[in-house]
């Protein structure tokens, strides 16, 4: 699996030939707590980087799930839902869906991990 | 906390901040015409001249105990029983409101789920919520419901939807999509099937419909289904599902409907309560709050609000509806009447309302001139009578008879409905009602 990138909206980003794997991070699924329903993006729906692509939805909150890159959605981990408590315990392992990259080079405007924690301590 | 009035100061300062010169440029946005509007009133009185007025007003009412009462058409007179009164006025349920930190009332939770649990029974539906405001905007949230799990926006209402049922979707729905309604056909069959296209969010029909008829929907919910459209069954008379099939035997995926009719008055209107219910499936789309029951850290039994997050206080803007409330009273009402039926005693109810009113419409059918128009119905049935039956209502008044409502209060201008009454009987209709109706019916026709 390619080097994990981060956003501030609390996604992690691994891309390969071209194709993204999106999920959420450690802390936001620390902060949104037990999570009960995802809300999956329909593959061939095209997205803007910053866009709207998944809703997570924990026991007190739901949140959006935004694209750092634009794209057209290739695949959902339809997985997820029968379990996800595992999001939970490891998100990183846990991608919502992956985005065939109209631009890959956006791919470096995202955060490093080393930069991500150091955003983290900040907040 | 003190009321403290905004000073001049204050005044200045706010405009200043959001670039205004005086409070009148806030309201350019109004149209001209429409501000500052000058009212014709009398000037203000005292507490008891205004007293004497309103009761002067009010005397002008002929309300639904004073007379032989026939009128439906969405609300419907019923017993309730003493005790329902008795029950809500209890302290502990007539002044809470939908509770804000929720699981602290257990009591009120508890009731929430029963009715639910009664809604979902009475509809043949697997999950119900905890109450919309009326039947109207129930039906109203359906069709945005629709929109939400199809992905498409166009709703097709049946013709013989109550239109001011119709009128609340198109307010509340007109701008999400397209709302196609089809011409009225009072006690015909309808060809709403052939306006179902791959665009279609759901099928809105009612049944009873307003004109009293008694529908089969299964094959409108296969044609709704064949083309990825949901069927959404609305109903105006609750105590009708103890005597016919059900919306979910016949395959509605979204039902709406009035509660009113189990433990609620007419009261000139309201307040009513909405009934709403759902495939499992779409519970994430449903309007409204859930009640749902868990068990605490000791494993007893208790009741927790569910699902929030889908409502407004969370989602704001995405939330699944503006409704985070409940017609909490009025849906306890409902619960408590059904409670004291029992499955036995609503089915009882509703053959006693179908006896009724089949009694009725055999004796006025036997008038010279008067024909009926719906030939399957429940408690409640359209005639068509010889001459407006807006007239016929009027002439009726005077004899202490409230003979129905006319087809052409609610179909302004449509032909067709002209000389339509629509008629309810209930129990409470006595044989004398029955009698003195049909005798001054003969008269005023002859």
């Amino acid at each position: 699996m390619a080097e994990l990138r981060f956003t501030e909206s609390h996604e992690w980003v691994s891309a390969e030939n071209g194709i993204a794997s999106i999920g959420i991070t450690r802390y936001a699924a620390d902060q949104l707590g037990d999570i009960v329903h995802v809300e999956l993006p329909q593959p061939g729906k095209k997205l803007e980087a910053g866009g709207e692509a998944a809703v997570v939805e924990s026991v007190k909150a739901a949140s959006e799930i935004y694209t750092p890159l634009a794209g057209e959605v290739t695949e959902t981990n339809r997985g997820l839902e029968s379990d996800l408590s595992r999001i939970n315990a490891e998100p990183e392992q846990c991608w919502f869906f992956r985005v065939k990259l109209s631009d890959a080079t956006q791919l470096d405007r995202l955060m490093t991990r080393q930069q991500y924690d150091d955003y983290l301590k900040g907040l | 906390m003190r009321y403290l009035p905004l000073t001049d100061e204050d005044r200045r300062a706010m405009l200043e901040q959001v670039g205004a010169a005086e409070i009148a440029d806030l309201f350019r946005d109004v149209p001209e015409a429409a501000r500052d509007p000058e009212f014709d009133l009398p000037p203000h009185q005292g507490e008891a001249e205004v007293e004497r007025i309103l009761t002067r007003f009010a005397a002008q009412n002929t309300s639904a105990a004073e007379c032989a009462f026939f009128c439906g058409a969405g609300a419907y007179r019923h017993h309730i029983p003493a005790s329902v009164d008795y029950l809500i006025q209890r302290s502990e349920f007539l002044t809470s409101y939908t509770p804000y930190q929720p699981e602290i009332a257990q009591g009120t939770l508890q009731t929430l789920f029963e009715f639910q649990t009664q809604v979902a029974a009475l509809t043949a539906m697997p999950v119900a919520n905890a109450s919309m405001y009326d039947g109207s905007t129930g039906a109203a949230e359906a069709v945005l419901m629709a929109h939400r799990v199809t992905g498409r926006d166009r709703a097709v209402l049946s013709g013989n939807l109550h239109p001011h049922y119709a009128e609340t979707i198109r307010t509340m729905a007109g701008l999400a999509g397209e709302i196609v309604t089809a011409p009225v056909s009072p006690g015909k069959a309808e060809e709403l099937a052939a306006l179902i296209d791959d665009k279609t969010a759901c099928v809105v029909v009612q049944n009873p419909d307003v004109f009293g008829s008694v529908r089969e929907l299964t094959p409108l919910a296969d044609a709704a289904h064949a083309k990825g459209a949901l069927l959404v069954v609305v109903f105006t008379e609750a105590v009708s599902l103890g005597l016919i099939s059900p919306p979910g035997a016949m395959g509605a995926d979204i039902v709406a409907g009035e509660g009113q009719s189990l433990g609620n008055a007419l009261s000139f209107g309201g307040p009513y309560v909405g009934l709403f219910a759902s495939k499992q499936e779409y519970l994430r789309q449903m309007p409204g709050r859930l009640a749902g029951q868990t068990v605490d850290i000791n494993g007893r039994r208790g009741f927790v609000l569910t699902l929030s997050a889908r409502e407004q206080h969370i989602r704001r803007e995405k939330a699944t509806s503006n409704i985070c409330t409940n017609s909490g009273l009025c849906a306890l009402a409902f619960s408590i009447h059904m409670t004291l039926l029992g499955d036995i005693g609503l089915r009882k109810l509703a053959r006693l309302n179908h006896a009724r009113a089949v009694a009725l419409a055999t004796r006025l059918t036997a008038i010279p001139g008067v024909e009926l128009v719906t030939p399957v119905f429940f408690n409640e049935f359209s005639l068509r009578v010889p001459k407006p039956a807006a007239e016929v209502v009027d002439e009726l008044l005077d004899h202490d008879v409230m003979a129905g409502v006319p087809a052409s209060r609610l179909y302004n201008g449509a032909a067709e409905c002209e000389s339509l009454l629509i008629v309810a009987a209930t129990e409470t209709n006595t044989e004398d009602d029955i009698g003195r109706y049909t005798r001054e019916l003969a008269t005023v026709l002859a």
